[in-house]
């Protein structure tokens, strides 16, 4: 055998114990993910496309019904509901996060630490909790409406609770983490010499704000918004409890079809509809984060 | 002639160094000067306090306005100072085009945007990157990324160009090309440029003038040819060139190592231990030893092509003597020889303190 | 203002709204008075009557079993997932498969599973709520592990393989060691997710065997009773305890 064929054989055996190096360890969990995420995920996909059974369930009648129904009225109504309430949430959060994430930065590295762990703390309690103590708040007889009338600011308390804006509230509460988190990553990473550079060629912080950082950040910011958005779609709980079931999202719809109306392809459309506005909100996010930093050719 | 950029009594120290000490320095105008020293030894502090992104602790620093009369940099914020930074990185915005890394400056400045125009494409001209004006900083080669930089910060025409090590970004082979383009812009636009190195072949094959530095302080601040043949002290001797540092006594205006007197320029600004600096084109090897300065015997030789190396033992010296002749080497392993200099060309230094600068 | 001074005023915007309701409830849940929202003096006595509560102690005691039970597998096979594609595949793609459990819409994961435990005749209970907390479980094990396998150098591994360890011993006595910091924040993040965990839950949970957080659902939709507010200040104290040591023990800020 000659050398080279030797160093062939020997990288052939390398392989090998390779790839059933990766089999052992990531087999498992791979198998894992596939019959419990992809799985179900391609089951609803299937389902949207047959129609309900009587009790729930399926029949196994091929339809494309279950999309046109999307677009009755009264569920585009809901649509426009939830994209609004997201919408609205998702500003807040990134007119508030957007501050904190880079008031954060600008710490000494032992209190951002700390700074950061506050942040995400309250994402890791149970969110029921988290929604309910809000119930406490804006309740009519709550701490918020008596320190108000103690206050002599009104007169009479406020119906704030089962209100959009409660709801609004509510989500803001439960996903502004997920938005300094991604926001705060991407500001530190914007390089320091590119603000000198600025400051150098005459711009003012602002500016330099303006012209560098907002830019730059933007992929983080819009990951940031995508992590609160699609959540607020797909969350019942919030306008359940304390939009007191008078604001309808796409995620009570869909709770609905499967626990209520048990039409599970019309709620398969639904739930399908939220993952592919994830899928592509992040390919979107994909595509700008190449743009601004030029990895892509740009064609003017 | 009134300097450009005065630089006097300039101390900054962080928690426990002293990263500059009492620094003075004076820039002409339309000079390309260098400040050349090892990594930590003050030259990026200097550099970042001129532009506005450190603040000494003490010290002045001022530049000669439009008008004639100085002005005080320290008071100015950094997007104020009429001084542009090409730095290491070379820190080009990602997300603009090259068009628009360029215009960015002149467009802080309020200019119309004819005149912003008029200005990039002139200065795309100047260094020849016309065809890329719509180009990605990341789709550009190392080469090009610094000629962008370069641009942008001359396009500003700025009284004085600070460069952070400009070409240290760069391959071997560009380097040498953007070395001699450098030198060529900066006669070209007629600007005032100070480069930070710690590559001494860069600093004296580009500038005018050399600032050594070490420890937070200026060691010697001169020509390059001066530097090399004349330098102020020990640090810059071995920091500068290559060259043999023979230790030995001075007493009255005599160096003596050995016991015997060598041949010195001038030992009489220096009194007890020193050391005689040799540059191995000065030093000639004899095959005769009846009037050799030292003697000793042949240990390594390299041959260069165009010149040879030989080193040459010298009993109860430790460093040997490096000796650089023309042509291949022309003695053997092992052999004894003789070793001969011109006094005009051994400066001795003093050791430990710093002596006056020689003549 | 100074340049540092207005960076304060979202700071202190976001911290207290973040944390201003959850003082509120801990400080209600030491009210005596029969209405939640209404403080009328300080008492103890809800969280005894916590204890007397037939459905929260139900409610508890089947979080518990599947909380640990998530706990044991969702970490041995994330483990050997995160070393599996951070040694041996080195792929995005298939890191990002791994990881999406984590940032499915959870409510879209929780209608698909329920399609296909009734697909193939599985009747909800414990067991479909802890399959399903096991996939999204093992994705954040995963993550943590991932993070701290790129932080450590696989050439020790080689030289542990060069120095003739078999790969069972090079993985024990080299590998594990020094991801073991990882591994045990990854279990406690499991064990908190679980534990508060309510969507999925809601979905693949039978009738019979509700997990606390079902419970809680069911007592703030259907009529809320002070023993809410005791019950919610012990959780998150649970949870505060939990993810803190999980930062202690590697800087989990780093990895999210």
């Amino acid at each position: 055998m000659s050398p080279s064929e030797k160093r062939i054989s020997g990288r052939g055996a390398t392989e090998r114990r390779a790839l059933s190096a990766r089999a052992v360890f990531a087999g498992p969990g791979l198998l894992y993910v596939t019959l419990f995420m992809s799985l179900p995920l391609l089951l609803i996909l299937v389902y949207s496309f047959f129609t309900r059974g009587r009790f729930g369930g399926i029949v196994w009648d091929f339809t494309l019904d279950n999309y046109g129904r999307a677009f009755e009225p009264v569920y585009l109504k809901v649509f426009g509901t939830s994209i609004v309430i997201a919408g609205i949430t998702t500003l807040l959060a990134l007119l508030l996060g957007y501050p904190t994430a880079y008031a954060i930065t600008r710490l000494s590295p032992r209190w951002r630490t700390i700074a950061l762990v506050l942040v995400v703390l309250p994402f890791w309690t149970n969110f029921l909790i988290r929604t309910y103590a809000w119930i406490i708040l804006l309740n009519s007889e709550g701490p918020l409406n008596s320190a108000l009338l103690d206050l002599g600011i009104i007169g009479a308390p406020l119906g704030l609770l089962y209100t959009p804006a409660a709801v609004v509230v509510g989500l803001l509460y439960a996903y502004l983490p997920l938005v300094v988190l991604p926001v705060y990553a991407s500001i530190e990473r914007v390089d320091r010499q590119l603000l000198e550079a600025a400051s150098n060629l005459g711009a003012s912080r602002i500016r330099t704000f303006v012209d560098v950082t907002l830019p730059l950040t933007l992929p983080g910011v819009m990951i940031g918004a995508i992590f609160v958005f699609v959540p607020s779609m797909g969350n019942f709980v919030v306008p359940e409890l304390l939009g007191g079931g008078k604001t309808v999202m796409v995620g009570n719809l869909i709770r609905d079809q499967f626990l209520e109306a048990r039409d599970w392809p019309f709620g398969s459309v639904l739930a399908l509809f939220v993952v592919f506005l994830l899928v592509a909100l992040f390919a979107l996010q994909a595509a700008i984060s190449r743009r601004i930093n030029g990895k892509q050719v740009t064609r003017v | 002639m009134t300097p450009l950029l005065s630089i006097e009594h300039v101390s900054k120290a962080y928690d426990t160094t002293q990263a500059l000490d009492d620094v003075s320095i004076e820039i002409q105008p339309n000079e390309f000067f260098a400040l050349l020293g090892p990594s930590g030894c003050g030259k990026t502090t200097l550099l970042r306090s001129i532009a506005g992104f450190e603040d000494p602790d003490s010290g002045a620093i001022s530049i000669l306005g439009d008008d004639g009369t100085s002005m005080s940099l320290l008071s100015l914020p950094p997007n104020k100072r009429p001084v542009n930074l090409m730095f290491q990185s070379y820190a080009l915005f990602p997300h603009m085009n090259v068009r628009k890394n360029i215009a960015y400056g002149l467009e802080r400045e309020g200019l119309s945007r004819s005149e912003v125009d008029a200005r990039v494409a002139e200065v795309l001209e100047t260094v020849s990157l016309v065809d890329k004006a719509k180009a990605r900083p990341a789709q550009l080669s190392g080469g090009q990324r610094q000629r962008v930089a370069l641009a942008r910060a001359i396009v500003k025409r700025p009284r004085l160009l600070l460069l952070d090590e400009p070409l240290s970004a760069l391959d071997r082979k560009v380097r040498v090309e953007m070395q001699l383009e450098l030198k060529r812009l900066q006669h070209e636009v007629g600007i005032t440029f100070v480069v930070v190195t710690h590559d001494q072949e860069e600093a004296m094959s580009m500038a005018d003038r050399i600032a050594v530095m070490h420890d937070g302080r200026v060691q010697q601040i001169a020509d390059p040819v001066t530097l090399y043949s004349r330098p102020a002290n020990v640090f810059v001797a071995d920091f500068i060139g290559s060259g043999t540092l023979l230790p030995g006594e001075v007493s009255g205006d005599t160096f003596s190592a050995l016991e015997r007197r060598l041949p010195c320029n001038n030992a009489s600004g220096v009194h007890g231990p020193a050391v005689l600096m040799l540059r191995p084109e000065s030093v000639r090897v004899t095959p005769d030893d009846s009037d050799a300065c030292l003697r000793g015997a042949v240990i390594e030789t390299h041959f260069y092509g165009g010149s040879s190396i030989t080193a040459i033992r010298v009993d109860g010296v430790e460093q040997p003597v490096v000796a650089r002749s023309a042509g291949a080497p022309r003695y053997s392993m092992g052999e004894e020889v003789g070793l001969l200099w011109d006094a005009d060309e051994a400066v001795v230094l003093a050791v430990g303190g710093s002596s006056e600068t020689p003549p | 203002m100074s340049k540092v001074g207005w960076l304060r005023l979202p700071l202190a915007v976001t911290y207290a709204f973040l944390y201003i309701p959850i003082v509120v409830l801990v400080i209600m849940s030491f009210n005596a008075s029969k209405t939640p929202f209404v403080w009328t003096g300080f008492s103890t006595k809800w969280y005894g009557e916590l204890l007397n509560n037939e459905l929260i102690r139900e409610g508890f005691i089947n979080t518990m079993i599947v909380a640990v039970s998530a706990t044991i597998l969702a970490t041995a096979l994330g483990t050997m997932l995160a070393i599996g594609i951070a040694r041996y595949f080195r792929s995005a793609i298939v890191e990002a498969y791994s990881l999406a459990p984590a940032i499915i819409p959870d409510l879209a994961l929780a209608i698909g599973l329920l399609a296909l435990f009734s697909l193939i005749g599985v009747s909800l209970s414990l067991v479909s709520v802890l399959l399903s907390h096991v996939v999204f479980g093992m994705a954040f094990v995963a993550a943590v592990v991932i993070a701290r396998l790129g932080q450590t150098d696989s050439s020790l591994e080689e030289a542990s393989r060069d120095l003739g360890a078999s790969a069972v011993s090079t993985f024990f006595r080299i590998t594990l060691p020094s991801i073991a910091p990882a591994i045990i924040a990854g279990a406690l993040l499991v064990f908190t997710l679980s534990l508060d965990e309510f969507v999925v839950a809601y979905f693949t949970d039978g009738p019979t065997t509700p997990t606390l957080p079902i419970v809680i659902y069911s007592m703030v939709r259907f009529g809320v009773t002070p023993e809410i507010n005791a019950l919610a200040a012990l959780l998150l104290l649970v949870s505060f305890t939990i993810v803190l040591s999980a930062q202690r023990i590697t800087r989990l800020t780093d990895s999210v």
